[in-house]
Order: C-alpha cells, then sequence, then structure tokens
C-alpha cells in the first residue's frame, strides 16, 4: 500500500473526467477543507447522487468543481439562495453551500441571516481566511483589526466579523468552528453539522499565506499552521480564560446547538395538512 | 366528437391572470419579494401554490436572493416563476445572466414601472425595455415578451414557460402597468387545449451524459438534480462536460450555440399580431397597453379613408425583423408610440435603414398614450 490513509476515499469522490491540477496555492488550507467533506459525507453514507454541493465564489467556490457530487458553483454571495431553491423545491436532497469568508459574510451578508433565520435545511461551510485570495488580498469582513492588506495601506481599521456571534444572533440551529491545523474536530463538528436537521453552520479556519500571510508576518504555509496552532483552544477551555488572556486566542468546538425543524419539513407538514383538510372539502 | 367543455370564464387583473397561466403550464415554484405593481402575482401565487402537490410559495429576503431560489429550483426539475418591478428587476440581472449562462429555464415577470431609480411606483411606463435585453453583462441572446390585455397576459405566461423549457433559457415577461391592474373578463383554457411544454431530460445512462453537448436543435437535455446524473454547473465560460473552461475554440462553440439555439428557431419566438396592415401606408408599432390604444386609433383612421395598419409586438426580443419588414412592403410612414424615450423605435429605425419615415409619440409622465394622441400623428400622415 501507499501509506496514505484515506486515499481511497478520495478517489471514489473526486471527478474522473475533470481536467486537473487544481487552482489551489501550494500550502493552502481549502483541500484540507474539502477532504474533511469528503470524510464527513463519506462517514454518513449518503449516496453521491442525494447529496448538492454549491459553492460561492472566489478560491473556495472552485471547490465544487472536483467533487463527484451534483455541484453547482454560482455567482459571488449568492450560494445560500441557490441552495433554499434547490433544497425547497427537493428536499430529500442534501445540500452543502461552500463559501469563503467574503461571499457568506459580506456581499452574502443578508443572505447568511435569513438563511439562518428561516433554519433551513442547509449545511454553510464558511472558508475563512480573512483575506480576498482570488482577486488578489483585499481586505474582508473577517481580516482582523490591524491586519495589513492590499486595501488597507494603514492595517485593517474596522473590526473582524465574528461569524459564530453572527450566526447565534440570527438563529442558526448548530454553529461550529473548526482549522485545517485541527482537522480531526473539524470533521466531528463537519459531519455533525450535515447530519442534523435545520441550518448549520461551520466556520473552517484555512490559512492563505500567499494573499494573507506575506503581509502580515507568516511568509510561509509552516508559519501560518503554526498560528492555528497556538492560537485555537476548545471553546470550553477558552471559556474558563479570564477576559484578558483571551486576546489573540481563537475559540473552536460547538457553540449553538439546537433542534428545531428545517424550515422546508415544516413547509412541507402544514402543506400536507391543509391538503388533507382541502379534501375532506373544508376551506 | 365530444362537444368541447365550456371554458371557465373570470374576471380578472392581470396580474391574476399571470397567476392562471403560470399555472396552467406546469409552475410549481414561486420564489419572490414584494414590489409594486407586481405584488398580486406574488400574493395570488403563495394563496395559490400550496394548494398545489409539491407546490413551493417562498418569499425571500431580496430580490436577489430571489432569482436565486427560482434557479436553484429549476436545476432541481421544477418549472418556476418569479415576478418583479423596475428597481428589482435591476438587481436580477446578475443572476439573470447567470441563468442565461448555465442554461436555466425560468420565468421573469416584470410589470414596468417608471424610471430611473425607485420611479414612479405605481404609474404605467415602458422603461425596461432596453434593460430587459441588454441589463446583463456579455453577448447574449433573449426572449422578453409582453402582452397588451389581460387575456394575454394569461396566454403570454404560457408561451413564456413554455419558451423557457424548450430553449433552456430564462424569458422575461414585460407588461405595465396598465396591463397588470386592469380587469377583464377572461377565458381559462380547459388543461390540454393549450400544447405546455417541458424540458427535455435526458435518455442515455448518466456515464454516457455530457451536460452542455451540442444537439440538433442545439439545446441539451437537462436532467434534475439529484436523478443520477451528477454535473458541474457554473456562471463561468465552460466545455462540454460543464467544467470552467478559457480555450478560445471551447469558448466560442459555447456563446455560438447559445445564440444559435434561439436564432434558428425565430419562427417560433417571434410572435406579432397584425391589424389591417395588408394595404397599409400607415403602419402603428406598438406593444402592451399602448398597442390598445393604437388600434381605436388605426380603426378610426380607416374610418377617415387612411389606409393604417397595426404591428404590435408580442415578442419584443429578438425583435420581430422579418414582421416589420413584411408591414414595410406598404407602408411608406411607421409610427412607434411608447411609453419611453424611445426605447422600441430604435429597433424600428435599425430595421428600417431609411426606407419608409418613422414618427415617434414618447411619453415619460407616467401617464398612457391616448388613442387620440396616436390618430393625431396618423392624421398628419
Amino acid at each position: 500500500m501507499n501509506g496514505f490513509t484515506g486515499n481511497e476515499i478520495i478517489h471514489q469522490y473526486l471527478r474522473h473526467n475533470k481536467k486537473f491540477p487544481h487552482v489551489l496555492c501550494p500550502g493552502c488550507g481549502h483541500g484540507i477543507v474539502l477532504g474533511t467533506l469528503i470524510r464527513s459525507i463519506h462517514s454518513l453514507e449518503l449516496p453521491k447522487d442525494d447529496v448538492v454541493i454549491v459553492a460561492g465564489i472566489g478560491c473556495s467556490g472552485r471547490l465544487a468543481v472536483y467533487v463527484d457530487f451534483n455541484t453547482v458553483h454560482t455567482t459571488h454571495g449568492r450560494a445560500l439562495t441557490f441552495a433554499t431553491g434547490i433544497k425547497m423545491a427537493n428536499p430529500k436532497l442534501k445540500v452543502i453551500a461552500i463559501m469563503g469568508d467574503g461571499d457568506a459574510l459580506s456581499i452574502g451578508g443578508n443572505h447568511l441571516i435569513h438563511a439562518a433565520r428561516r433554519n433551513i435545511g442547509i449545511t454553510a461551510l464558511i472558508l475563512n481566511n480573512s483575506i480576498y485570495g482570488m482577486t488578489g488580498g483585499q481586505s474582508s469582513p473577517a481580516t482582523p483589526e490591524g491586519a495589513m492588506t492590499m486595501t488597507n495601506p494603514f492595517g485593517q481599521l474596522d473590526k473582524a466579523f465574528d461569524t459564530v456571534e453572527l450566526a447565534r444572533g440570527a438563529g442558526a440551529n448548530y454553529v461550529a468552528r473548526g482549522t485545517v491545523f485541527h482537522v480531526k474536530k473539524l470533521e466531528k463538528v463537519l459531519t455533525d453539522a450535515i447530519g442534523r436537521p435545520g441550518f448549520s453552520i461551520v466556520e473552517a479556519i484555512t490559512p492563505c499565506h500567499t494573499q494573507f500571510g506575506r503581509k502580515n508576518k507568516y511568509k510561509t504555509p509552516v508559519d501560518m499552521y503554526k498560528w492555528l496552532k497556538s492560537s485555537a483552544m476548545d471553546v470550553e477551555r477558552y471559556n474558563e480564560l479570564p477576559e484578558d488572556k483571551r486576546a489573540g486566542r481563537m475559540p473552536i468546538g460547538v457553540f449553538v446547538q439546537r433542534d428545531r425543524e428545517g424550515f422546508e419539513e415544516l413547509y412541507y407538514q402544514r402543506q400536507a395538512k391543509f391538503l388533507e383538510k382541502v379534501a375532506k372539502g373544508g376551506k | 366528437m365530444a362537444r368541447r367543455k365550456k371554458r371557465k370564464e373570470i374576471f380578472a387583473l392581470g396580474n391574476e391572470a399571470v397567476v392562471e397561466g403560470a399555472l396552467l403550464a406546469g409552475c410549481t415554484f414561486f420564489g419572490g419579494y414584494p414590489i409594486t405593481p407586481s405584488s398580486e402575482i406574488m400574493e395570488i401565487m403563495a394563496a395559490r401554490l400550496p394548494k398545489i402537490e409539491d407546490g413551493v410559495f417562498i418569499q425571500l429576503e431580496d430580490e436577489i436572493a430571489s432569482m436565486g431560489a427560482v434557479i436553484g429550483a429549476s436545476l432541481a426539475g421544477r418549472k418556476v416563476l418569479t415576478a418583479t418591478s423596475g428597481p428589482g428587476f435591476s438587481l436580477k440581472q446578475e443572476n439573470l445572466g447567470y441563468a442565461i449562462m448555465a442554461e436555466t429555464p425560468l420565468v421573469l415577470v416584470n410589470v414596468m414601472r417608471g424610471g430611473p431609480s425607485t420611479g414612479l411606483p405605481t404609474c404605467p411606463a415602458q422603461g425596461d425595455v432596453q434593460q430587459a435585453r441588454w441589463g446583463t453583462h456579455g453577448d447574449h441572446p433573449i426572449i422578453v415578451l409582453s402582452a397588451s390585455n389581460v387575456q394575454e397576459c394569461l396566454d403570454m405566461t404560457v408561451t413564456a414557460f413554455n419558451m423557457a423549457e424548450k430553449y433552456r433559457t430564462p424569458v422575461i415577461l414585460l407588461l405595465d402597468e396598465v396591463t397588470a391592474h386592469t380587469r377583464e373578463k377572461i377565458e381559462i383554457p380547459n388543461s390540454g387545449e393549450y400544447e405546455v411544454f417541458s424540458r427535455t431530460v435526458p435518455s442515455m445512462p448518466p456515464e454516457w451524459y455530457k451536460p452542455y453537448e451540442e444537439t440538433v436543435r442545439g439545446v441539451p437535455p437537462m436532467p434534475p438534480l439529484g436523478s443520477g446524473y451528477r454535473f458541474h454547473t457554473t456562471g463561468l465560460t465552460h466545455d462540454r462536460n460543464g467544467f470552467p473552461t478559457q480555450r478560445p475554440e471551447e469558448v466560442e462553440e459555447l456563446v455560438e450555440r447559445l445564440h444559435r439555439k434561439i436564432d434558428q428557431f425565430f419562427y417560433d419566438i417571434q410572435l406579432v399580431d397584425t391589424v389591417m396592415t395588408e394595404d397599409a401606408d400607415i403602419v402603428v408599432i406598438a406593444y402592451g397597453s399602448v398597442a390598445r390604444s393604437a388600434e381605436l386609433a388605426v380603426q378610426q383612421a380607416r374610418e377617415n379613408g387612411i389606409k393604417a395598419g397595426l404591428l404590435k409586438l408580442k415578442t419584443l426580443f429578438p425583435y420581430p425583423r422579418r414582421q416589420q419588414e413584411k408591414v414595410m412592403a406598404t407602408a411608406k410612414t411607421l409610427v412607434v408610440p411608447e411609453m419611453n424615450m424611445g426605447q422600441i423605435s430604435r429597433e424600428v429605425k435599425r430595421v428600417n435603414t431609411g426606407r419608409a419615415s418613422v414618427r415617434t409619440i414618447n411619453r415619460i409622465d407616467g401617464q398612457i398614450v391616448t388613442p387620440s394622441e396616436i390618430l393625431k400623428v396618423i392624421m398628419q400622415g
């Protein structure tokens, strides 16, 4: 054997007729997230035909093209809107929306909060690398305060969005955060999210050394992974830390766990009741 | 032979007739966001769709989301409708371009209101004609239909769905406020009376299927998501497998096919009605509610001994060039009344190339074009 465990799983899910190689930079974390997603889907034993991957625009948006599911590469920021239509049209499908931080939090911010409020049965997988990668390294709503980007000659002035707090406030059923350094944990929360009813959000922190690291003292991919290793900590431990020790630390794990029925389930249930009433001659 | 079942008659708004037409055509999905003067379409859909098995109505957070949702639902196999008005139409443009590129059937009704910007919310206007044609970026064909009375709102909605499914493309139905908010008696055809077309699904095994392969009609078959045909859908220029490409020959092939699948069916797509054009010296070219004013003006002109005729455009784009050329065989004057600064008269002049004289009547004050206004111009010759 070649010594790589899990290789066979990946091969089952890659598109044999797609021209490789992929568009991602060496050292990019996006491939790790995609591998994690495939293992999650595999462990849930979901048939390929039942899975729809809807992606937005940017580096993360390109992931959909490589995997052998029903895949839809949408317009910038609108992945969740397409996903909503797909899920409502055919609730049997398992719909996963892959988005970048710009996709999900900036141009698609309104769709994110409303998908969460509506609690529609979609898993939003947000690949957060704190930067607009494909367009050349401009600030994103997840760029940390003070970080250097192409559009911030003085360092980022405004504060970064906290995806978890945003999702919690908007009413998402399930909210978790992981990193590509803590792959097993990421896989666990992602599997959990996909397996649940209602709207779930998983934020995957993934490094972009090309556009973000280079300008912010993380020159190599290794520097960035070391940063993930040193800054991320379990949310339970994080919550026990005194306020002054929290600076620079990033909690990971499960933040919100509710079990409300998905919007599409409620819709079809209510419709069935209504039709039954009509059949009986009611109004 | 069995006697034909009598058609049901109702007293309906133009917007209501759109809903009747959509349901007749097999629409089971509506996604939208309220905006006057199109809101009744959404409200009536909200009441009607849940009564159909698997009928889905959803009110989205904005116009962009509405457009995304109907595209998603169409990809999942539904016949879909969304409705909007001026500013909402502008917001839908990016995803409209996506639907053209990804060859997604859908029907978009735009009840026009005056503009620019929020403009005249409930006043009649026809200011979105060129937006419908060129609102989204890039080179692409588009089908734009219109209706001039309530019965036509129903008929043209059915036609819009049929064309969307037949040619795998979004179809825009442009109404003006007068047509949308006029209440008239209309006949609802019995089911089976109208031809209803649904998209072709692939018949080959999934492993043979290429989502954007060349076909005789130029329209590839389209399976619903989740039916075993797994492929990639994208707004990027793609090859026959659906994967992004920038190879010049593949880019050219795709864009050319997108055009050809519409171009070679002009006879099916370009719909017009003619009134007394056979011997007409003066032909009025009009669409929407203005065509009704024009029809009366033409009749009055005939009573005054003037050989006037009407070319009513039911398809605005692809522009019915041949039909205009036909009336120009006798007509020395073309009169183009419209509720804008001259968005269809541009097309008329483009086809005319100096052969006849073209006179325009333009109203941009939120008022209708009256028969007497048109008659006055006809009488001037």
